[in-house]
């Protein structure tokens, strides 16, 4: 095999690895667009703002301090003390709770029964208050995130394929942090689906999603699934703003993932967890493989920027639904 | 496990020798509006331990309001309603499960994506106690939890012969056999008052057959008072021991199915007389 052949393979596994975390944002869309129908835009702002608030807490910075030293006149930065990564994780996800409950008591709960544009609407205000929100509290400089995860190429996977594509070919190059993103991505993957299928809390989730009145009508309170529903999907966004975080460092830009997860359900479908995973997959894999075959020989290059877009448009023609999403049947 | 209270002045004993008990529900004047509406206006009945009850009209007559009103999603302006001897606060419309009171829908109410068991493992969750947390990690009692009501809804399924649906989505079923899962959901939660409202809508001879064999039989063996609504007259004398008969928000008629049948004031109200 030439090396060119392996070139291909390496491409096609980071490809993989980049669509792994294009799914972890997607992810947090599909839950809470599955249980109430709500597509919302505040996602990649929930991504950044947890990885704020997680960075916040390990550096020990004073929240508000900003603000503090603006009208006190004070010169308050930190607390002094490092919080270890463990603990400020869990910081961040009672943080991400209480968000949920709040999104729920002073959004949602006014808006029962609006319609879609509406809620959504509502959800673009939260973006844009959330921005500022983060800013105020934890400052708007970039901000370096290191939970410990190891970074740059993994030397043992390089050195152990070196051998494959001749003199010419230095083994894989594969980021040591995209494969811990993998294994952590798949391994909410399927703590998500064992919750969702075989708990009680779970089935009231997918019952919900279903048909509200029934769903109260067995004892289901909507307004505690939507809090649980936020939970989880901002517990998905702090994993999500922790890979990408550590990646690119935590900084506005980060929010923009979100962008990158709309194709990803326009080919998913936007109410299946396993299409969130496969459609994210298939961009990233897509993408650098259009990138390395076509794009970069042929067209001049950077046609990342714009494949992912194109694909959806093609699907948005010829298959709205998306690969696994529940078909559109409209009755006349 | 048939259940009644022996201390009831009110009970009474069938024809066929099932012994009725003393008040699960009592409507004492109720009234609802709907804005200038009068969907409800002064109606009183009772609902007896072990009884089906029947509430039948012509369509608007304001059935489905009473339904509601009974499981809570409607409020009434005036009127009192006593369950199991006590005055019911208003209560919202989840909470109304927990008191024991499970129902079905005109326009079936299923969750369509998920399968079978799945859905009548929902009418469990009222008797589910395991937190958020425990069942998130899959921690001591929720698992056995979950085996414990599993073999509950088994034995429901196999009760409406609907093992070989198991596990399809529902909403590939065909009409009758929804039905059926949906009265399973409800009985998941062995209420002590099971609402249905229009079993029959919408369904053939046969269907209506089995659905009225299956209301006898879970009245019959599970001893579960029933309060149904229903549109069309005939299934309803065969199965009820008790009809109200509602016209225009109107009680016009409370008895056996044979008092109801010979009532004037019904028999204008099906024969269309008009109102003056």
């Amino acid at each position: 095999m030439p090396a060119e052949f392996y070139y291909g393979v390496e491409v096609f596994l980071n490809g993989l690895m980049a669509g792994v975390m294009y799914s972890l944002v997607a992810l947090g869309f599909v839950l809470i667009f599955k249980a109430s129908g709500i597509f919302n835009y505040a996602q990649g702002i929930m991504a950044l703002f947890a990885a704020l608030t997680l960075v916040g807490f390990q550096e020990g910075q004073i929240p508000f301090s900003h603000l503090i030293n603006a009208i006190f006149g004070t010169e308050l930065h930190h607390f002094g003390w490092h919080m270890p990564a463990f603990f400020a994780i869990l910081a961040a996800l009672v943080i991400m709770i209480i968000f949920a409950w709040l999104v729920e008591k002073l959004i949602l709960q006014h808006l029962v029964n609006q319609e879609p544009i509406i809620l959504f609407m509502a959800t673009i205000g939260l973006a844009y208050f959330m921005e500022g929100f983060g800013d105020l509290m934890w400052g708007s400089n970039v901000k370096k995130l290191d939970i410990g995860i190891p970074q740059g190429g993994n030397f043992w996977i390089e050195e152990s394929t070196a051998f494959l594509g001749g003199p010419d070919f230095y083994g894989f190059y594969l980021d040591t942090l995209d494969i811990y993103a993998t294994f952590i991505a798949a391994a909410l993957v399927i703590a998500l689906v064992i919750f969702s299928q075989y708990t009680k809390t779970g089935r009231a989730l997918r019952a919900v999603a279903d048909d509200h009145q029934a769903a109260l009508s067995v004892g289901i309170s909507l307004r505690a699934i939507w809090v649980i529903v936020w939970a989880i999907a901002g517990f998905v966004a702090l994993v999500a703003g922790i890979m990408w975080g550590a990646k690119s460092g935590v900084q506005f830009s980060l929010s923009l993932i979100a962008l990158k997860a709309l194709p990803v359900l326009m080919l998913g479908g936007f109410t299946s967890i396993p299409g969130a995973i496969i459609g994210g997959l298939i961009i990233g894999v897509g993408e650098k493989m259009f990138e390395f075959l076509i794009g970069a020989p042929l067209l001049g290059g950077a046609t990342e920027n714009w494949f992912a877009y194109m694909v959806a448009l093609v699907f948005l023609v010829f298959r709205p639904q998306g690969l696994f999403g529940e078909k559109i049947i409209e009755r006349v | 496990m048939s259940m009644q209270s022996a201390q009831s002045a009110q009970g009474y004993v069938t024809a066929d020798g099932r012994k009725i008990g003393g008040p699960v529900m009592e409507m004492e004047n109720i009234t609802l509006r709907f804005g200038g509406v009068t969907a409800i206006q002064d109606i009183s009945f009772d609902i007896l331990e072990g009884e089906i009850r029947a509430i039948i009209g012509p369509n608007g007559a304001g059935k489905s309001s009473m339904l509601n009103v009974i499981n809570g999603f409607y409020h009434p302006q005036e009127g009192r309603i006593l369950y199991h001897g006590e005055e019911r606060k208003p209560l919202k419309p989840y909470q109304i499960a927990y008191q024991g009171i499970a129902r079905t829908f005109q326009n079936i109410a299923l969750f369509k994506g998920m399968t079978t068991l799945d859905n009548i493992m929902t009418g469990r969750l009222t008797h589910m106690k395991t937190n958020l947390l425990s069942q998130a990690l899959w921690w001591g009692r929720a698992e056995k939890e979950e085996v414990e009501n599993r073999e509950i809804v088994e034995k429901i399924i196999d009760f409406l012969e609907i093992q070989t649906i198991r596990k399809t989505p529902v909403g590939r079923l065909p009409y009758g056999l929804q039905k059926r899962v949906e009265l399973g959901r409800a009985l998941a939660a062995e209420p002590s008052l099971l609402l249905l409202d229009e079993p029959m809508a919408g369904m053939n001879v046969e269907e209506k057959e089995d659905m009225s064999r299956f209301i006898l039989d879970v009245n019959d063996e599970f001893g579960t008072t029933i309060a149904l609504i229903e549109h069309d007259m005939g299934v309803v004398m065969d199965i009820a021991d008790r009809v109200v008969v509602m016209d225009y928000g109107k009680k016009i008629g409370d008895g056996t199915p044979a008092e109801v049948r010979s009532n004037q004031a019904v028999i204008d109200a099906y024969l269309g007389v008009s109102h003056d």
